[in-house]
């Protein structure tokens, strides 16, 4: 029941952003113990290009966190004490009402209060101001203070996510709203791009491109100025990872032999090589106290994670179970080891406590890569395929809400990495 | 223009080499997505670089189809990273060429199967890459000759998800300085 209204809210979400061909979500599998919000249309919103109360909604109904109740026909205007008993009868322990209005100087601004039903109180009460672009932006804050109030917890709708978008001979650097509604290109070229790296403040794209018949890691500013090369030495030059600080990057490079990592720093100079070993060392990672770096290698014979200090140093094997565990990625809160492990021919996201070495299999498809934390390490986002076509799909990391965003257009989507919260 | 001209030579070259190329005929070579409509002007270009280069010319044997060195692909088993016997004589031939043409350069261009992350899959084409370079040097070819680099699992010449498919792409391509 619950499902047919979530579907329906969907459809008409879909059927409203279909002809901008943007990533739509599509949830399979809910937590239990959400709590009911309603979210009323807020007066006046129909003049801007995305409906605000729509964009909270969504952000609030695929966080896992609420229960939706439909809100459809209630005029709602935004008033100091609504009338609480009607929402009570509806089912909505908390409620959100709104209004916007032009400005005269041609912005806008949106009001809007966040209730307790069941105290019959108001928990938060705002005014922003904003241009009629940026409505979606505006919709992802506000959800944002609706969760932070909710629950105790940062929200993460306004944070972006990058992935890399291929159609036919045509690959794209993609920069999104972590709902996939609106993506941006922000490099395009006729040869592969892999490896997308959020720079710690958000603004800047660490990437490898093929453009030049071999991997190459280049930087993209966000923003006006022109990508630069990184690291282009002899051989591959690939996997690039950025240090907490954002000061230095770690890369993969083939010019010494078999692919080994090394530091340098952001500008690209200060080369150093990390790691000696016969094997391929590759995929490294930063933990998030700057103090470690995890890597896959297959220097035990099959590719498992492995840490060392990040100025060098003795490396400690992380992974155990099973005979292929690559493309490591550490919680924020650096506790928690997210991997793609192969079981029986599938490959996997899997977690692992670094405490207890415990592992957990978060998926059942076959061929996911490119684990990515959400900033408030309560999530993950990575790249799968489904029907032959590669998608992004999301997993809380209790593995109980999975989601999918999938493209409406033709292409594949792969190699996601969610951005830093929004500063 | 000149060396546009040559590149597009040896490149339909290259494709004419493609159907003659691994061990296993199960892997059907012909389906780079793509090359179906450069396949065609094969004699004609042949002709146009015998005009515009010397008959003695030694880079004409890289385009020659009847020459072993036209024959660009070294195809690896599965999980195994050193040159098979089969293609030794390719890969002789191929350092013969470059030890008696010092200002010729080969970029070595691994390539890996879909399965499997995309870095990781990087460094099993670098690892591919690297073994025939090895073999080069150990022949005798100057270090400064070779680029061993990887593509990864990122430019597919069989798109299939199939073991003729994955066989196709566990392969090293080998390039000279004009063709890249």
């Amino acid at each position: 029941m619950l499902r047919r209204k979530f579907l329906l809210g969907l459809l008409s979400l879909i059927a409203s952003s279909a002809c901008f061909a943007q990533l739509t979500i599509e949830i399979s599998g809910a937590g239990a113990n959400r709590l009911p919000i309603a979210v009323a249309s807020f007066a006046g919103e129909n003049k801007l290009p995305a409906a605000i109360s729509e964009v909270i909604q969504f952000d609030l109904n695929r966080s896992g966190v609420f229960k939706l109740i439909d809100t459809a026909g209630v005029a709602a205007p935004e008033v100091p004490s609504p009338d609480f008993s009607q929402w009570r009868g509806r089912g909505a322990d908390a409620l959100v009402l709104g209004t916007v209005n032009s400005l005269a100087d041609g912005r806008m601004e949106v009001r809007f209060r966040l209730f307790d039903t069941t105290k019959q109180s108001q928990l938060e009460g705002q005014a922003i101001t904003f241009r009629t672009e940026t409505a979606r932006r505006t919709g992802h804050q506000i959800a944002d203070i609706i969760y932070q109030r909710l629950t105790g917890l940062p929200g993460i709708f306004s944070t972006r996510i990058a992935y890399i978008e291929r159609q036919g001979k045509r690959y794209r650097l993609m920069v999104d709203d972590s709902d996939g509604q609106n993506p941006q290109a922000a490099l395009i070229s006729g040869e592969p791009i892999i490896s997308p790296a959020w720079s710690p403040d958000g603004s800047r794209i660490a990437y490898v491109s093929f453009e030049k018949k071999k991997p190459i890691v280049y930087v993209r500013p966000l923003g006006s100025s022109m990508p630069f090369v990184l690291a282009n030495f002899k051989g591959s030059n690939s996997a690039p990872a950025w240090s907490p600080d954002g000061r230095k990057l770690a890369v993969t490079l083939t010019k010494d032999g078999l692919s080994q990592l090394y530091l340098l720093n952001a500008d690209g100079s200060g080369l150093r090589r990390l790691t000696t070993s016969a094997g391929i060392d590759t995929e490294p990672v930063f933990s998030p106290d700057g103090a470690s770096i995890y890597f896959t290698s297959d220097r035990g014979g099959s590719p498992q994670i492995y840490k060392i200090p990040a100025e060098g140093g003795n490396a400690q094997r992380v992974t155990f179970e099973g005979s292929y565990n690559v493309s490591p990625r550490i919680s924020p809160d650096g506790k928690t080891l997210a991997y793609i492990a192969r079981n029986n021919g599938m490959f996997q996201v899997t977690v692992q406590d670094l405490a207890t070495q415990q592992t957990q299999i978060l998926t059942d498809s076959a061929k996911d890569e490119s684990p990515s934390f959400a900033p408030d390490g309560r999530t993950i986002l990575y790249a799968t395929e489904v029907g032959g076509r590669g998608v992004l799909a999301t997993v809380s990391i209790d593995g109980r809400v999975r989601q999918r965003l999938s493209s409406a257009q033709v292409g594949d989507v792969r190699e996601p990495a969610w951005g830093p919260l929004a500063k | 223009m000149k060396k546009t001209l040559l590149a597009s030579v040896i490149l339909s070259a290259l494709l004419a080499a493609c159907t003659t190329t691994p061990t296993e005929q199960a892997a059907p070579t012909t389906p780079t997505a793509g090359t179906a409509t450069t396949t065609t002007p094969t004699t004609p270009a042949v002709t146009q670089a015998a005009d515009t280069t010397k008959k003695a010319n030694p880079w004409d044997a890289l385009k020659d189809p009847n020459n072993i060195l036209s024959k660009r692909s070294v195809y690896f088993d599965f999980d195994k990273y050193e040159v098979k016997l089969d293609y030794m004589p390719l890969v002789e031939a191929h350092a013969k060429f470059l030890k008696a043409n010092g200002d010729a350069k080969v970029l070595v261009q691994g390539n890996a199967d879909e399965r499997g992350s995309s870095e990781y899959n990087l460094a099993l084409g670098q690892k591919r890459a690297n073994a025939v370079k090895q073999t080069l040097t150990t022949l005798g070819v100057k270090d400064s000759q070779i680029e061993a680099v990887s593509l990864g699992k990122e430019k597919p010449r069989a798109t299939g998800h199939d073991e003729a498919s994955w066989a196709e792409n566990r392969r090293d391509d080998i390039l000279y300085n004009g063709e890249y």
